[in-house]
Formats: structure tokens, C-alpha cells, sequence
């Protein structure tokens, strides 16, 4: 019997003919009715007429021809919701067979009718099979319950689901807890805050037992769910590590990855000096080995996970180097990824391989490859000093195969050793520039043209090679014409004489005949430059660079650890956080890696080497974050290996302030040589005012007296409590000083006088800084307003809540008390921007056990409204850039006891749950701090 | 968690459709269509992210299996969830052909139903299935009460993958071990990396539910058992192999191999993968393949390649193939061959050589001058690696089935198995097979 003839049916009026078949007598009849009526479903044909005939099958004691009436159902119900309600008698009567294969399917369709009216009918079978005796019917129902939650959440907590689902974790079968676990944690996801899951070490142990006894998939579910859990000490991280690591031996690789998740995640925990650190992360490598001989598209999966725990721990996999040379039947997306790979784990040690290995792809077929294969064999120049050499040989031959896209690649790579070894390999510039003609991508001739400007005095004809590329200027790519300009004004100020012409016709070029405002924008300084303070241009424009980075592509730490916590996951296959692909709230929860626990750990800093491990080698692969956050706040003007050296070397030289001061007294000067009349905008001075200010965000802000956020007044001290007196306030900061508003109400019938007011002693020092004064008697029913100016000059002691302050109040009738909360961004004082390099400098000081981390939901601005609404509390943007799509705030604020505290905000446009991290050496403030920020961008 | 599961033929029509969330519309079906299967690159990823929605597919024949999501799921699960459902459409229908498909479209929607439930997968071991699911239709109807739940409890149960019941009148057990050595060699013959990995494959015929135990000398059993047993592994000259990493069958209890380096296990009947394993260490290479490639004129290449068994003398290597890769220009091709047959296949552009035979420490040669077309052509040949197919094989009686001398010429030496003190459950008959994939280098690169 073959069922394929059901596909061919393509006839005109089949409906009709189907639907006379649906209402045959004859079961053979209908059932082939229904079969046609499926593939026709398949293939995309609109079946939904035929509904009320489909639905009349559904009462048959055939199961197969019940099965495939669901299977319809499950389909269009959605279309036709008050026919679907015909349906709802058959499932309440099918969870009550004897049958557990028929409650079973029951219970598992219905949760698959999307029909909001049918839902309530289905709480009751539902119920029951959540209960049933058979393990069958109660694994279904389980899932059952995420499939309900997931169209009416509501309805789910009001029946009391999600006890009966929690109850399930201590069932019997493995399965049915499997299958409670993957419910549970799904539905927690939609519910972040609640603690649904509520793991503790009891339901812990229970998770782990089943682990050995499930399916692959229920140990997927468990593990998956295990590494959402936060052990409390490291005694019990440990446990738990003992007890997945035999899940590594599992045949199924998605075991293993989860099983790794949950390792890498708990190994944060445990202290390096332990024997069982070391064991297990001996224990990782095969595991992660043997990923490599599955199938490709799990190689892959894989190998990107790889990428990550090699950049989290390069200790792991650090003897490996071998398993990752490519193999010549790999797919092209498996080669890709472990040439990745190679690089991370290129070492003095294997460098020899590794370039002979670099050296056999650079002549494969692929494009891609052969190009990534070039590259690598830069970056290894540039990550292990004594290869270098080799490595400009190994290119110089591939620059003779002549084979134009390894020539490019070759050539931009070259220009970044250039960068990193300067005045060492510049003999080769004679072979680079033979091939000056073959350069058609735009990236390769930048490199070049940069090359011929470093070098300018070293090459004889280096006026022509510029000028013969001057020819096409404005057919050149933006990225080609700002490095042109560049190098030729550093032939001029190398070689004045001969190329005042070349440097005119640059500088026109770009200044009048550009669209492009950043080349426009650089003309102009270039020009300026030259023409006020050709010393001053010398110093900017050949300033001595700094070195690069060696890894440019690492991941940023806070994301790496968001990602090896979705190790397994999509997330690390994109190398994106959830959020970021993920629509909706659901799964986008920010993980983060636990802190240690262990205090012997505190002292610790994630830099320090490994024990035995050289502290030189430490240092060739991990790059410290000073480097990464350098390039991060680099803002827009590029990272520093391709980038505008002029731009670069200006900003990190510390060169801003000769450049800023020179052109603000530029700008006004009458003596200063214009651009010819026709080039110079009518409103000059505002674009490259606010051009300045883009760039390097000086003035704006500091010192603006505009006060912070203002709290309505609330009542601190009822009547009720105070014989009569009522008072309400709150507190506010303007222009550096702190004041406490009050509002005093007589509510006695007497009145009142001689007021007076104290502080007990408090965390920052907060003290009345003048009596309180209140002019004349308050009479009953009268209200009388204060301002009480306060001073941080108090005594301190330490409070619990830090910001909690007692206050007495005392009058001629009696003394009371109360205590009141003051939000923390009173005390954030106006000075409180850090400089760029102290951000950097500081951030990567404080440990990273001091950085907590932060939701703020539902807030609506954008990320310039936020900037400057936290300025106007004296919370300052240090810096901003943007990383796919997501805005990044980098802010310093300091508390008036000389606290400094970092912030890293996160903001990804059309979602309003931003998210902060914050650092500080004193982390107790972190909380207060969170809540500032709430209380400022939500009011 | 997968929103959807849609198959495809070759020409991007659909196969199957069935989707599980509600966030998986109708037009994910032909995005995947229109971005992968119809387009115009070579695919650069099997994870494709189209309008926020990710296609995970893998592809069988010429047969496209995609898994659909909109949330963070577990990447790895997916694919091994659609292996999976390869392995189970097989073990029904046999080939995954759109014809097989069609055929069993109601089979594969039962299944899916089945072994995906909103997304999650369940059990999904064929053993457990087929007592429920058939492709003559359920039977369940006919089915006592006890049969009933026997099909929940073995479904849900500890032992998903085998029914209780099951009767042979001889209880058999076949081992094959297979294993391929990946070797990376430089055309000046040094070996770059070389790694053996294995499969050891059970066919098992075995009534009731046995239990089934397996040792292997590996290093750090042998090492464990103490100096009591050392003379007499050294008499029995079993070597200990350093296994880098091994992997099991879900029914092998990982927590006991954790423990005590032992395999136990309760097998699925019939055949399945019960270990893979690798190995990097002290590898002995079977054979050597020595390649000389010369380059006479623009139009003609001289290939010799020789061969050198590098085993005991008693031992017979089996179903030897070296393929010889040639260019994409040959127009003809001479062979000449001591041993064995050679022919050129013009369609897989390669030398074919087979030899049925080859006892140890022997050698043979092959030469063959290449014809080449002159050409203009710029696509490089992307000069494939030689490679190299053997079969040793061996049949033994239970007694004898110290493994150590049918695989003395492989790295890997499984020793000892047993089964179970359960004198009944003792199979009569029990078979090795061992088969080698060998890699052994690229060619010499052309000047």
C-alpha cells in the first residue's frame, strides 16, 4: 500500500468529491479521505472548508484515523475556533479511556488547539492527567501545562498547574520529571523574577538522580536546567560537578555541551589552588575533542562553542593545537571555524605547525578560506613576536604567487605588523609596492596607501605612488580617500619641500569636492593644523602610535560570560546574546557567571596567571581588558589597526587638549587663513563646534548647576504617631548642595513650637548643616514649608540599609522619631566624570567580584535621553558606542565620600529593559546606586 | 524550544510539514526554500538566521531535513534530535527517498507526533517506538490492558530502548569494531597528526533483558587491576591502550564507567553503536603509502604509488581500495599494476585500485601516467588526499575472543568481554569485524 497517490491529486472540485468521501459509510473510505485531505494540508492547500466533515471522523474507535483527525485539528482549529468547540467532548471523553495511549494523545492534542474559548473545557482532563496513574500520561501532561501557559498564563497559575507541575519533579519516572523540568524552565523564563523553579540543594539532588536514570533529551533538559541554578558555596559546586562530569562519556554531543555548560559555569566557583580544579579541567579537553569526529553540522555547533571556552579558558584545550588542522573533506563553515580556532591557540610552541599548516590553506580552493588563512598568518605575527619573521616570509612567498585576492590579503596584513614591529621588516616595502597596480579592493589599497605615507621618507617615489592614486580620488571608497589624505599630509610634513603641491590639491579635494563630512571634517583639521602650528601638525599628525592590540576579534568579557552560559545554544552558535535574535521577553534573560564564594579567592584577580603556567605566555593570549575596553571606547573612530592613525594617536595621546584649545581660538581668529570663500560654509563655526564636541565630548555638562531629580515628598511621620504632627519631605540636591525639604503640618489643636531636629549618625556622614528653623508658631491646620540645607561632615557609621538615616523631631510637646530612606543620587557629586583612561585604568582595578549586575525594565528613552537625563543627576557618560545595534553607556558618578563608582549600561533600541553592570570597590553601594538609576529614568 | 519540523525534495517542495509553536507561521516553509535550498551560493552554514527566525537542516540524500525556531534553543539538540529522525525514518522505511516519503507520510506524521512534543523531543529509540507504531497501523486496539501499560512503562521507562519479552532460541552476539585512522601527512612524508577513531558496532540477538558487562585494556584499567595481573597481561601479551576519550550508547551506565572503568549495559536488540572511542597515542600505521608525482610536459603527470603492509606476516588484510585522485583535466589514463585490479573512474576523477588480499609485511606498487587536456582553466584542482580502505576479519568462539590478536595490527586492542554470570544468557556465536578508512596524505603539491 503506498500513500504517495495522495499527493497527485490535483484535480478541480476535490473538495467537493473529499467531502463526500469524509461522510462516507465506509471507514476505508473516510480514512482515505482524510489522508488526501492531510497531504493536501502539506503541501499548503487550504483544506479548512472541509472542517465540520474532518471533525465528524474524530469520534471512531480507529486510532489511526483519530490520530490523523488531530493532526488536522492541531491545524486549523485556529481558523475556525466555534467549530473547534465541537471537538472539546471527544477529548474530555478520550482522557477517561482505559487506554493510556489514547488519554496520552488526547491530553497532547488539546494542548495543541490554540482556541482561548476551548481552554477552560480542557483544565479539567488536564488535572486529572497530570495525576494519572500512568507515567505515559503524566510526561504528556506536563508538557501539556507549557503548552497552556503559553496561550492563557493566566489560567495556568489560577488552576494551581504550576504546584501540580513543581510536585512532578519529585515523581518517580524519570521521563515525567524530564518533561516537568523542560516545562518549568520554560515557563520561568516568561516569569524572570518569580522563583519558579525554586532550585535548592534538595530538588537539586533530585535532578541529579533522575539525570542518571532519563532519556538523552531528558538529561539535555535536567542539565540545561542545572546551569541555571547557582550553587552556594563552592562545596556544593563542586558536588555537582562530580556528579554531571560522567554525562561527558554521553554519545549524544548535545549531552556533552550541556553537560560542559554546566562545568565551565560551576568551575567559576572553585578555587585554582584545589586539586579538583585541576582534574576537572583536565577532564574537559577529549570530551570536547571527540565533538570533532561527529557530524559536520554538530562539528560546527561545536567548534563555536569552542571558540568560546577557548577564549574563557585558553588552558584547556591548549595542547590540542593538531585536532584542529583542517581536513580536506571538512565543510567550508567546519574549516572556517577551526582555522578561528588555531589562532586562538597559537602559542610559541606550536607556531612552527601552525604556519606550515597557514601556508598549505593559503593555497586551497575556496576563496574565503584561502583569504581567512592570510589573514591568520598576520595575526600569528602579530601574537607570537619570534615568528614574526617568519611569518613576512611565508607572505612575501604568497605575494609572489601573484594570485590577486592572496596579494590584497597579504598586504593588509602586512601593514598591521608594520604596525606592531615598527622599523623592522620595512625592507619588504619594495615587493609590496610592485604590486601597487593589482589592488583593487578597497581595504588593500588603504593598507597600502598607509604603508607609502608611514614610510614616506624611506621611498624615493613616494610623492608619485600617492599622486598616481590622487588621479581617481573621488572614485576611491571613503575608507580609501581618508587614508590618502592622511598619508599625504605626512609626506608633506616629511618632506615639505617637494609636495606642497600634492598637499593642496589633497586638502581641496577633500574639503571642497567631498560629500563625506568625516573627510571633510579631517580636511579641515589637517588644514588648520598646518596652517597655524606646522609643529603642533607634526606632533598630531606623527605622533608616535600606539601599539595594537593583539587579538582584535575577542569577544567583550561581559558578553563571553553571557555566552558560555548559553553554551549549547543558539547564542553561541551566533555568538549573540539571546536578546539579540530572540524576539519578545521570553529566554532573554541576561545570565551571568556565578562569583566565587570562597574567600581565599578574593584576593585573586582574574589576570593572575595560572600556577605554572609562564606569566609571559599569560600574557600572549589573554589580552588584559585595558586593551579591549581601549578599543571599545574608541567610539567612532575606528579601531586602531585599520583606523586613521591621526585620529587614533590624537586621542590617546592625550593630544586633545592641544588640538581642542587650538581650534576654539582657531575658529575665532581673524588671522586665520581660509579655505577659498566658496568652500567655507556660511555657519562655519557650528558644525565644526559640534564636530568637535562629537569627537571628543569635552565640555558638554561638566559643571552644569542643573539640579537632580526631585522626589515627591512623601510622609515620613504621621499625625497619628507624632501627637498631631505631621511630616512629609524628601530630599534634593542643587548646585552641589544637599537640602532636605520638609513640609510640617499641625494636626493638634494646639500649637506648636520650638522645633528643633537631629540625625543619628549614618553611612555618609549626613548631618542638619544649620538648625531648623521655623519662624513662627504653627498653628493648628497650618503647614509650613522648609528647606534644611545638610552637610556630609556628620559622623559615620555604617547603616543597614546603607541609605537609611533616623531622624528625631522635637517640639514643645514631645520628641519623635522616625527613619526614612534618602535616594543615593543625592550624594553623587558634580565632579564625578572620570577621565577616559582612568575608566579604563580603574574598571579593569576593580576585581570582577564587585560587579553586580542589573535590570532596568520598562523605561522608554533612548539612549541619548538617558545620557543626559542621568547627567542632570551627575551620572556621566565617559563614553558610548555601539555594538550590534545595542547601545553601550560607559558612566562614572562619585558619591561625596570620594566612592567612585563605574556603570555599563546597556540599551538596545525598541526594547525598554536596559541592563546595568556596575563596579566599584565598594560593592555594598551597587544596590543603591540600581536604584538611583531607577528612580531617575523613571520619573 | 523547535517550532517546527518541515522536509523537503531536492526541488524545495515539501515533504512534511508540522509545526509545534504558534510563533512558526506558514511562510517559514518557503523562506527556508527561497534562502537555502534556491539559493544561488553553496551553503555557508547549516544554522540560518532568516528574519529572526533559525533554520537548523541537515541533508540526506538529496532529501532536506529543517528544524525551525524563534527561541534560544539548544543548537545541539537539535541536530541530534534530526539525526535522529533520519535514524528512525530509516529503521522503518529503510532509504530516506522522497518516494519512501511519500509513501509514509502518515507513518512519519505519527512519529513526529510522537517523538516531538511541543518541541521537545521524547523517546525516540525505535525499539520502543515499533511496539506501538507500525506501518501496518496501531494495533493498539487489539491490545490487552497489560500489553498497554507494558508499552507506557517500556516508553517512559528506565530501559526505553528494549521490550521486555523478547525470545531467541540461539543467542547470538556479533562485535564489529570499525575504525578509521585520520592521518595528516606533509608531501615530505612527515605525519602532521594522526588519530584513530573507532566504532564499536553490536549486533545483538539476546533473549529476555540480559546484562551485558565489557572491559577493553585500556591503560587505566590495566594499570588499576595492580601488579597481581601484570605477568599475566605481559603472557598473554595484551598491550594497555591510552584511550583519549570514549563515548557511549545511552544504555551504558556512565556513572559506573566514571566509577570503575567497566561497560554495563542492558543492549537495545538488534544493531547499534554501542562506543566510539579515539586514540592518539602510540598509533602503528597498518600500511604505508609512499605517492611520486612527477610532472612530464603541460599534459601529462606520472603517478607511482606503493604500498607496504606494516603487520605481522600471519595476519590478512582484506578488500583493500586505494583511490588515487586525479585532476580535473585528465583525458585518459594507463595503469599498470603488480597486484590486484586498477581501473580509472572518470566520474569520481580517481585512480580505483583494489586487492583482495595482502598478508603483512608485504609491498605492492601501482604506476599510471596521467593525460592531461591543456587547459586554460583557472578553477584549481583542490588536490584531495589519497585514501585507503581494509577489512580485517575474523570469526571466533566466545573462548577465544581475547581481541588482542585479531587486532594486534590496530592501535586499539579490546580485550576482554563477557557477559553476565547468567550461564543461559550466553550467546553461541560471536563475530569480529574489524575495518579500517585510512587517509594517509596529500599529494605532493604540483610546481
Amino acid at each position: 500500500m503506498t500513500d504517495s497517490k495522495y499527493f497527485t491529486t490535483t484535480k478541480k472540485g476535490e473538495i467537493f468529491e473529499l467531502k463526500a468521501e469524509l461522510n462516507s459509510d465506509k471507514k476505508e473510505k473516510k480514512k482515505e479521505a482524510v489522508k488526501k485531505v492531510i497531504a493536501s494540508m502539506t503541501v499548503g492547500k487550504d483544506v479548512s472548508a472541509l472542517f465540520p466533515d474532518v471533525v465528524n471522523c474524530m469520534q471512531t474507535d480507529n486510532l489511526e484515523l483519530k490520530k490523523l483527525v488531530y493532526l488536522y485539528l492541531m491545524n486549523y482549529a485556529k481558523s475556525q475556533p466555534d467549530m473547534a468547540i465541537m471537538a472539546v467532548n471527544t477529548f474530555v471523553k478520550d482522557c477517561e479511556d482505559p487506554n493510556p495511549l489514547i488519554r496520552a494523545l488526547a491530553v497532547r492534542t488539546m494542548g495543541c488547539i490554540r482556541v482561548d474559548k476551548i481552554t477552560e473545557y480542557l483544565c479539567e482532563p488536564l488535572r486529572k492527567c497530570l495525576k494519572d496513574e500512568d507515567p505515559y500520561v503524566r510526561k504528556t501532561a506536563a508538557v501539556c501545562v507549557a503548552k497552556l501557559h503559553d496561550i492563557n498564563a493566566q489560567l495556568v497559575e489560577d488552576q494551581g498547574f504550576l504546584d501540580t507541575l513543581k510536585d512532578l519533579i519529585s515523581d518517580s519516572n524519570p521521563m515525567v520529571v524530564a518533561n516537568a523540568v523542560a516545562a518549568l524552565s520554560e515557563i520561568a523564563e516568561s516569569h524572570p523574577s518569580s522563583n519558579l523553579l525554586d532550585l535548592n540543594p534538595q530538588s537539586i539532588n533530585k535532578l541529579l538522580t533522575a539525570l542518571n536514570e532519563c532519556t538523552e533529551w531528558g538529561q539535555i533538559f535536567i542539565l540545561d536546567c542545572l546551569a541555571n541554578y547557582t550553587p552556594k558555596d563552592d562545596r556544593e559546586a563542586q558536588s555537582i560537578c562530580e556528579r554531571v562530569t560522567p554525562r561527558l562519556s554521553h554519545a549524544n554531543s548535545a549531552v556533552v555541551l550541556s553537560a560542559v555548560k554546566v562545568l565551565m559555569k560551576f568551575m567559576e566557583m572553585l578555587s585554582k589552588d584545589l586539586d579538583y580544579y585541576g582534574t576537572l579541567l583536565k577532564k574537559l579537553a577529549p570530551p570536547l575533542v571527540t565533538l570533532l569526529s561527529a557530524e559536520p553540522e554538530l562539528q560546527y555547533v561545536a567548534l563555536r562553542n569552542i571558540n568560546l571556552i577557548v577564549q574563557k579558558r585558553p588552558e584547556v584545550l591548549k595542547h590540542e593545537m593538531k585536532v584542529f588542522f583542517v581536513k580536506y573533506n571538512d565543510p567550508i563553515y567546519v574549516k572556517l571555524e577551526k582555522l578561528d580556532i588555531m589562532i586562538r591557540l597559537a602559542s610559541q610552541a606550536n607556531i612552527a605547525q601552525v604556519l606550515a599548516e597557514l601556508k598549505e590553506y593559503a593555497t586551497e580552493v575556496d576563496v574565503d578560506f584561502v583569504r581567512k588563512a592570510v589573514r591568520a598568518i598576520g595575526r600569528c605575527a602579530i601574537k607570537v613576536e619570534q615568528s614574526a619573521e617568519r611569518c613576512v616570509s611565508t607572505l612575501l612567498d604568497l605575494i609572489q604567487t601573484k594570485v590577486n585576492y592572496v596579494v590584497q590579503e597579504a598586504i593588509v596584513v602586512i601593514k598591521d605588523i608594520f604596525r606592531k614591529y615598527p622599523n623592522k621588516y620595512e625592507s619588504v616595502i619594495a615587493t609590496l609596492c610592485e604590486n601597487l597596480d593589482s589592488l583593487d579592493e578597497p581595504e588593500a589599497r588603504a593598507a597600502m596607501i598607509w604603508i607609502v605615507g608611514e614610510y614616506a621618507e624611506r621611498i624615493d617615489n613616494a610623492d608619485e605612488l600617492l599622486e598616481s592614486f590622487l588621479e581617481g580620488f573621488h572614485d576611491e571608497s571613503a575608507q580609501v580617500q581618508l587614508q590618502l589624505l592622511t598619508a599625504i599630509v605626512k609626506l608633506f610634513l616629511k618632506k615639505p619641500t617637494e609636495t606642497q603641491e600634492l598637499v593642496q590639491q589633497v586638502l581641496s579635494l577633500a574639503t571642497q569636492d567631498s560629500d563625506n563630512p568625516d573627510l571633510r571634517d579631517r580636511g579641515y583639521i589637517y588644514w588648520r593644523l598646518l596652517s597655524t602650528d606646522p609643529v603642533a601638525a607634526k606632533e598630531v599628525v606623527l605622533a608616535e602610535k600606539p601599539l595594537i592590540s593583539e587579538e582584535t576579534d575577542l569577544i567583550e568579557p561581559t558578553l563571553l560570560d553571557e555566552l558560555i552560559c548559553c553554551i549549547g545554544t543558539l547564542a553561541s552558535v551566533y555568538h549573540k546574546p539571546p536578546s539579540a535574535f530572540v524576539e519578545g521577553g521570553r529566554g532573554v534573560v541576561h545570565k551571568s557567571l556565578p562569583p566565587r564564594t570562597a574567600s581565599s579567592e578574593s584576593t585573586e584577580s582574574p589576570e593572575t596567571a595560572p600556577a605554572g603556567a609562564p606569566p609571559g605566555e599569560q600574557l600572549d593570549t589573554v589580552p588584559t581588558q585595558g586593551d579591549l575596553l581601549g578599543d571599545l571606547l574608541n567610539l567612532d573612530l575606528g579601531p586602531p589597526v585599520s583606523g586613521p592613525p591621526l585620529a587614533t594617536s590624537a586621542v590617546q595621546m592625550g593630544a586633545v587638549d592641544l588640538l581642542g584649545g587650538g581650534l576654539d581660538s582657531l575658529i575665532g581668529a581673524p588671522s586665520f587663513v581660509a579655505p577659498p570663500a566658496a568652500a567655507v560654509p556660511a555657519n562655519l563655526g557650528a558644525p565644526m563646534g559640534s564636530g568637535l564636541s562629537d569627537l571628543f565630548d569635552l565640555t558638554s555638562g561638566v559643571g552644569t548647576l542643573s539640579g537632580s531629580y526631585v522626589a515627591p515628598k512623601a510622609v515620613w511621620l504621621p499625625a497619628m504617631k507624632a501627637k498631631g504632627l505631621e511630616i512629609s519631605g524628601t530630599f534634593t540636591r542643587q548646585a552641589g548642595s544637599i537640602s532636605m525639604d520638609l513640609q510640617l503640618t499641625n494636626k493638634a489643636l494646639q500649637v506648636m513650637t520650638d522645633f528643633a531636629i537631629q540625625f543619628n549618625r549614618n553611612s555618609f556622614g549626613l548631618a542638619p548643616a544649620a538648625p531648623l528653623q521655623v519662624h513662627a508658631p504653627l498653628s493648628p491646620t497650618q503647614t509650613v514649608e522648609i528647606s534644611l540645607p545638610l552637610s556630609t561632615a556628620g559622623s559615620v557609621m555604617k547603616t543597614e540599609p546603607l541609605n537609611s538615616l533616623q531622624v528625631a523631631v522635637k517640639n514643645n510637646i514631645d520628641v519623635f522619631y522616625f527613619s526614612t530612606l534618602y535616594p543615593l543620587h543625592i550624594l553623587f557629586v558634580e565632579d564625578g566624570k572620570m577621565d577616559r583612561q582612568m575608566f579604563l585604568a580603574t574598571w579593569k582595578d576593580i576585581p570582577n567580584e564587585n560587579e553586580a549586575q542589573f535590570q532596568i525594565r520598562d523605561c522608554p528613552l533612548n539612549a541619548e535621553a538617558v545620557s543626559s537625563r542621568l547627567q542632570s543627576s551627575s551620572i556621566f557618560t565617559v563614553a558610548r558606542r555601539n555594538v550590534e545595534g545595542q547601545d553601550m553607556l560607559y558612566q562614572s558618578l562619585k558619591l561625596t565620600n570620594g566612592i567612585w563608582v563605574l556603570a555599563e549600561l546597556r540599551i538596545q533600541p525598541g526594547n525598554p529593559s536596559f541592563t546595568l553592570s556596575l563596579k566599584c570597590r565598594a560593592p555594598e553601594v551597587s544596590q543603591h546606586v540600581y536604584q538611583a538609576y531607577e528612580t531617575i529614568l523613571k520619573n | 524550544m523547535i517550532g517546527g519540523l518541515f522536509i523537503y525534495n531536492h526541488k524545495g517542495e515539501v515533504l512534511i510539514s508540522r509545526v509545534y509553536r504558534d510563533d512558526i507561521g506558514r511562510n517559514a516553509v518557503d523562506a527556508f526554500r527561497v534562502n537555502v535550498i534556491h539559493a544561488r551560493q553553496q551553503v555557508r552554514s547549516p544554522v540560518t538566521n532568516i528574519a529572526r527566525t533559525s533554520f537548523f537542516h541537515v541533508k540526506r540524500s538529496n532529501i532536506w531535513l529543517a528544524a525551525v525556531t524563534k527561541q534560544n534553543v539548544n543548537a545541539a539538540m537539535v541536530f541530534e534530535f534530526l539525526y535522529k529522525m533520519c535514524d528512525v525514518m530509516a529503521a522503518y522505511f529503510g532509504k530516506i527517498s522522497e518516494e519512501n516519503i511519500k509513501n509514509n507520510f502518515v507513518l512519519i506524521y505519527e512519529l513526529l507526533d510522537e517523538i516531538l512534543d511541543f518541541g521537545y523531543p521524547q523517546n525516540s529509540e525505535t525499539g520502543a517506538l515499533k511496539t506501538f507504531i507500525t506501518q501496518q497501523g496501531i494495533k493498539s486496539q487489539h491490545q490487552t490492558k497489560e500489553e498497554q501499560s507494558q508499552i507506557t512503562s517500556q516508553v517512559t521507562g528506565q530501559i526505553g530502548w528494549r521490550r521486555e519479552g523478547i525470545k531467541y532460541r540461539r543467542n547470538e552476539l556479533f562485535l564489529d569494531v570499525l575504525e578509521s585512522v585520520n592521518l595528516l601527512m606533509s608531501p615530505q612524508g612527515q605525519v602532521l597528526s594522526a588519530h584513530v577513531s573507532g566504532r564499536v558496532v553490536m549486533k545483538s540477538y539476546l533473549s529476555g533483558m540480559p546484562e551485558c558487562k565489557f572491559g577493553m585494556n585500556d591503560k587505566i584499567v590495566i594499570e588499576k587491576q595492580g601488579k597481581g595481573t601484570a605477568d599475566e597481561t605481559s603472557k598473554s601479551g595484551k598491550q594497555s591502550i591510552a584511550i583519549d576519550d570514549c563515548t557511549f550508547h545511552q544504555c551504558v551506565r556512565l556513572s559506573k564507567f566514571d566509577s570503575e572503568r567497566s561497560i554495563s549495559f542492558i543492549p537495545p536488540d538488534g544493531e547499534f553503536e554501542l562506543m566510539r572511542y579515539r586514540t592518539t597515542k602510540d598509533i602503528i600505521l597498518p600500511f604505508r603509502v609512499i605517492p611520486l608525482v612527477r610532472e612530464v610536459g603541460r599534459t601529462k603527470l606520472e603517478v607511482k604509488v606503493v604500498i607496504k603492509s606494516n603487520f605481522k606476516p600471519s595476519l590478512l588484510a582484506q578488500k583493500i581500495e586505494v583511490r588515487i585522485p586525479t585532476p580535473l583535466n585528465t583525458s585518459g589514463v594507463q595503469v599498470i599494476c603488480m597486484k590486484g585490479k586498477a581501473k580509472y573512474k572518470a566520474s569520481e576523477n580517481a585512480i580505483v585500485w583494489k586487492i583482495k588480499r595482502m598478508a603483512g609485511m608485504k609491498e605492492s606498487q601501482i604506476s599510471a601516467e596521467i593525460e592531461l587536456l591543456p587547459t586554460n582553466d583557472k578553477k584549481k584542482w583542490a588536490r584531495p588526499p589519497i585514501s585507503m580502505n581494509f577489512e580485517v576479519r575474523q570469526r571466533r568462539g566466545l573462548e577465544q575472543c581475547v581481541l588482542g590478536k585479531t587486532l594486534e595490527i590496530l592501535p586499539v586492542n579490546l580485550c576482554t568481554y563477557h557477559l553476565a554470570d547468567d550461564e543461559t544468557e550466553t550467546p553461541e556465536r560471536s563475530d569480529f569485524n574489524s575495518q579500517t578508512h585510512f587517509f594517509p596524505c596529500r599529494l605532493p603539491p604540483r610546481n
